[in-house]
C-alpha cells in the first residue's frame, strides 16, 4: 500500500499521460452457477449508450472454465451490444472466489486499458468490484441510476444519497478506468440481436491453485429462488403497512396469483415478519421493472419509490387521497385496499380467466 | 504489511490468548430521521441523532460470540471526527473490549478508497501490537451505501476477503481454517479460507445483544484510544481524506417529481367489483398489450 499517490490534477481536469491512452467502455459479464445474470445484459444497454457518445468500443468481459457458460456468455454478449469481448478462461475460475477473479480482472484492466468498466450490483459484483477498485487504486461508484458522459469525456455516475433523499452525481478524476456498479433492473434490458457477432479476444491467464488460499466447498442454493421471481416479474402487487396483518397479505398473493405475476411488500412489512426479506422492494430491497405495478397499502416513502420507478404503469390502492404514493403513481385509487384487492381479484379471473397454476374456483 | 497478521512469528501469544479480533464501524446519522430541505436541498442536520452503522451491529455480534466461544478480544475501530467516541463508547457498552477512533482534519471528505487506506493503517499498526485474526465489517454503511470499505480494506492488507458472511460455521486456530457461508445470488456458498481474514456480516444473521450492566459502567469510564493520523501511523497523507479520493461529487439534488400527477380512478358510490372494473378498464386502456398477454400467457416466468 505504498505505491504513490493517484495524481491530482489541480482544478482544471487533466489525465496524466499514463491513463490518456484507457479507451473504451468495459461491461463485466458475471457468471454465477452457469448463468449469466441479466443484469450484464442491462449493463450491455446502458454500455453501449456510453461507447456511443465516446465513439469507443463496447467490450464484455467472461471469466470461467472453458465451457458451455462462457461460450455462451460470448455469444449473449454479442446479441446484447457488445463488439468484443474478452474471454480469460481458467479452472480456478469455476466458482467464483475473490481472489483469483481479482486477479484476472485486474490483469485484463491492466492489459487492455479500458476508460469505463461497469459491474452489477451484485453479491459478486460488489465483492469484486471492491477488490478492483482498491487493487488499481481508481475510483468506484456503486448503485448508480444513472450514467452519462460528460463534456471531458468523463463518466457521470448518478446515484442516491442519504437514503435515498437526494440523488448526487459522481466523477473520477485523475485516474482510470473509472468504475460503477450498477443494481439488477435499474437499466432496461435491451432487445438481443441474435445475428450480432464481435471480436473475440482470450486471454491467457496463469492462475495457480496454491496461490489461492480461499476454496469452494458446497453451494446450497435457495430453495425458494424458484418462486421469488421479484426482480424480473411483469407484473408485481405489493401490500404495505396498510394491509394491517400477515393474513390480509393472502389478498395480494391472490392477485398477483390471478395476473399470473409476483407479490412483494415495503420495508416495515419485513420488520414486522409479516413475509420474509426477499419480498421487500425498495432501495434496501428489490428493483422491479415490471408492465405493472400494483401497490396497495403502501404510503409512496422515497425509498420504496426509487425500487418501483422503472415500472410502466404503476397503480396505486390507498384509502389517504395525500398519500406521497399518488405523486408517482400512474393510476390512482382512494379506497380500502383490503375490499378493492378481492374485488380486482375477482374482476381479474372473471376476464382474462384463471391462470394455470391456480386452481379453477 | 502481511507480515503482521503472520501468526508464526507471534511472540505474544506462545500460548494462545484467544482471538484478536476488531471490528470496523461507523458513526452514522439516523437516516430515518434526515430531512431535506424543500427549498435548498440541502440535508437538515441539526438536531438529527447519531447511531452506530445499524449494519456494523451485526458485525460486532458475530465477533463477541467468536470471543465468547474461543477467548480473546474484540476491539472496535472507527475513523471519523472527535464525536464518532460516542459510538464507540456504545460499542463498549455492548460488550466490546477495546475501542479505537482515528481522528484527523486530513481524513475529512474521504470516498472508500481513502477511508479504505486511513483503516488499513490503523489496522496494520494494531497488528504489529499483536496479530489480528479476523477484521469484521458490516455489510455496508447506511450513508454510503457502498459496500466498498470491506473489500478496500481486505485488499491493502491481503487478507482474506469473506463478503456478505451469513454464518461462521467453523474457526480452527490451530490450523488457522475458517468456514463461512456466503450468501451469493441464488444461494450460499460455504467457503473454506484462511485467517488472517476480512469477514463482512449480512445484515439479520444474528441479534445484537443488550450490554450487561457492568459493560455499560465499563464503558463509561473505558478509555477510547484517540490516534492521529501520523499516531496511526499513516505513511502517506496524500492518500487520505479529500486529497486522495478519486472521486468527486459534483452535484446533489432532489429527484425531479413525474411531470404529470396520478389519474384518480372516481371510486364516489361505487361498490368494489364496479371499482376494480374501472380499475382494470384504465390499466388496459394505458397498457393494451398487456390484456393480450394476461390471457395468451397466463403465468409468466421468465428467466429468473
Ligand atoms: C435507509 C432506509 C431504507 C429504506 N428502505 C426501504 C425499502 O427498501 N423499501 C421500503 O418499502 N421502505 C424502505 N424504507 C422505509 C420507508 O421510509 C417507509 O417507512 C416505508 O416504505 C413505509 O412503508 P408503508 O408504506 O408500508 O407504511 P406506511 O408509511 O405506514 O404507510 C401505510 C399506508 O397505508 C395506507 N393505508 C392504511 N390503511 C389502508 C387501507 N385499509 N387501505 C388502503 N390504504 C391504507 C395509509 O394511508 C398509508 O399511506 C427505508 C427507510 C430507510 C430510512
Amino acid at each position: 500500500m505504498n505505491t504513490k499517490a493517484p495524481a491530482r490534477p489541480g482544478r482544471k481536469e487533466q489525465l496524466p499521460e499514463r491513463f490518456q491512452s484507457y479507451r473504451h467502455v468495459w461491461v463485466f459479464v458475471e457468471i454465477e452457477e452457469g448463468r449469466v445474470h441479466p443484469v450484464a445484459f442491462e449493463l450491455l444497454g446502458e454500455g453501449r449508450k456510453l461507447a456511443d457518445a465516446l465513439e469507443v468500443e463496447l467490450a464484455g468481459v467472461v471469466l470461467g472454465p472453458a465451457g458451455a457458460a462462457t461460450d455462451a456468455a460470448v455469444a449473449a454478449a454479442f446479441h446484447h451490444g457488445a463488439d468484443t469481448v474478452y474471454l480469460a478462461e481458467h479452472d480456478a475460475l469455476a466458482s467464483y472466489r475473490n481472489e483469483p477473479y481479482t486477479r484476472a480482472l485486474t490483469e485484463l484492466v491492466e492489459t487492455y486499458q479500458p476508460e469505463i468498466m461497469l459491474l452489477g450490483a451484485t453479491t459478486l459484483g460488489r465483492d469484486l468490484a471492491g477488490a478492483v477498485a482498491t487493487t488499481l487504486k481508481t475510483g468506484l461508484t456503486a448503485d448508480c441510476t444513472e450514467l452519462a458522459i460528460d463534456g471531458e469525456r468523463s463518466l457521470a455516475a448518478t446515484r442516491p444519497t442519504f437514503g435515498g433523499s437526494l440523488l448526487c452525481t459522481i466523477h473520477t478524476r485523475g485516474v482510470r478506468p473509472q468504475m460503477a456498479t450498477v443494481r439488477p433492473r435499474v437499466m432496461a434490458m435491451p432487445e438481443p440481436d441474435p445475428e450480432r457477432d464481435g471480436r473475440v479476444v482470450r486471454h491467457a491467464l496463469d492462475l495457480p491453485e496454491p496461490d489461492f488460499v480461499t476454496k469452494v466447498l458446497d453451494f446450497i442454493a435457495d430453495a425458494r429462488t424458484d418462486d421469488v421471481n421479484l426482480a424480473y416479474a411483469e407484473v408485481v402487487v405489493a401490500g404495505g403497512m396498510g394491509l394491517q396483518s400477515a393474513e390480509n397479505f393472502e389478498l395480494v398473493r391472490e392477485l398477483a396469483a390471478a395476473l399470473g405475476g409476483d407479490y412483494g411488500c415495503s420495508r416495515p412489512v419485513v420488520q414486522k415478519g409479516w413475509l420474509p426479506a426477499d419480498r421487500q422492494i425498495g432501495q434496501t430491497g428489490k428493483t422491479i421493472r415490471p408492465k405493472l405495478y400494483i401497490a396497495a397499502g403502501i404510503s409512496g416513502a422515497v425509498q420504496h419509490r426509487v425500487g418501483v420507478e422503472g415500472a410502466d404503469l404503476i397503480v396505486a390502492i390507498n384509502s389517504d387521497p395525500a398519500a406521497k404514493i399518488f405523486e408517482f403513481a400512474h393510476l390512482g385509487v382512494v379506497a380500502d385496499a383490503l375490499t378493492v384487492l378481492p374485488a380486482l381479484t375477482e374482476a381479474v379471473r372473471r376476464r382474462v380467466g384463471v391462470p394455470a397454476p391456480v386452481a379453477a374456483g | 504489511m502481511d507480515a503482521v497478521f503472520d501468526h508464526d512469528t507471534d511472540p505474544e501469544d506462545p500460548g494462545r490468548r484467544g482471538l484478536n479480533l476488531v471490528v470496523c464501524i461507523k458513526q452514522v446519522p439516523d437516516s430515518a430521521q434526515i430531512r431535506v430541505h424543500p427549498v435548498t436541498n440541502t440535508i437538515m442536520r441539526q438536531g438529527v441523532p447519531t447511531i452506530i452503522n445499524p449494519y456494523d451491529l451485526f458485525a460486532l455480534e458475530e465477533a463477541m460470540r467468536l470471543r465468547d466461544q474461543y477467548g480473546g478480544e474484540v476491539t472496535v475501530l472507527s475513523m471519523g471526527p472527535p464525536m464518532a467516541e460516542e459510538a464507540l463508547r456504545r460499542a463498549l457498552g455492548l460488550g466490546a473490549d477495546k475501542a479505537v477512533l482515528i481522528t484527523d482534519r486530513r481524513f475529512a471528505g474521504a470516498d472508500t478508497l481513502a477511508t479504505s487506506y486511513a483503516l488499513a493503517s490503523a489496522l496494520a499498526k494494531l497488528g504489529a501490537e499483536r496479530p489480528i485474526d479476523v477484521v469484521f465489517t458490516g455489510k455496508q454503511t447506511i450513508d454510503g451505501d457502498t459496500a466498498q470499505v470491506g473489500p478496500g480494506v481486505a485488499r491493502r492488507l491481503g487478507l482474506n476477503q469473506l463478503t456478505y458472511v451469513a454464518a461462521i460455521d467453523l474457526l480452527d486456530r490451530a490450523t488457522g481454517e475458517i468456514v463461512v457461508r456466503r450468501r451469493a445470488e441464488g444461494g450460499l456458498q460455504v467457503l473454506s479460507s484462511r485467517l488472517p481474514c476480512l469477514v463482512t456480516v449480512l445484515e439479520g444473521v444474528n441479534e445484537i445483544r443488550r450490554g450487561s450492566i457492568e459493560d455499560m459502567l465499563r464503558a463509561a469510564r473505558a478509555e477510547v484510544t484517540v490516534w492521529s493520523a501520523a499516531d496511526a501511523g499513516i505513511e502517506d497523507p496524500q492518500q487520505c481524506g479529500l486529497k486522495g479520493s478519486p472521486t468527486l461529487v459534483k452535484r446533489v439534488f432532489a429527484p425531479t417529481p413525474r411531470e404529470e400527477s396520478a389519474e384518480m380512478v372516481a371510486v364516489d358510490g361505487k361498490r368494489p367489483a364496479q371499482i376494480a372494473d374501472a380499475v382494470l378498464d384504465l390499466v388496459f386502456a394505458h397498457a393494451p398489450k398487456l390484456e393480450t398477454e394476461l390471457g395468451a400467457a397466463p403465468s409468466e416466468k421468465e428467466r429468473r
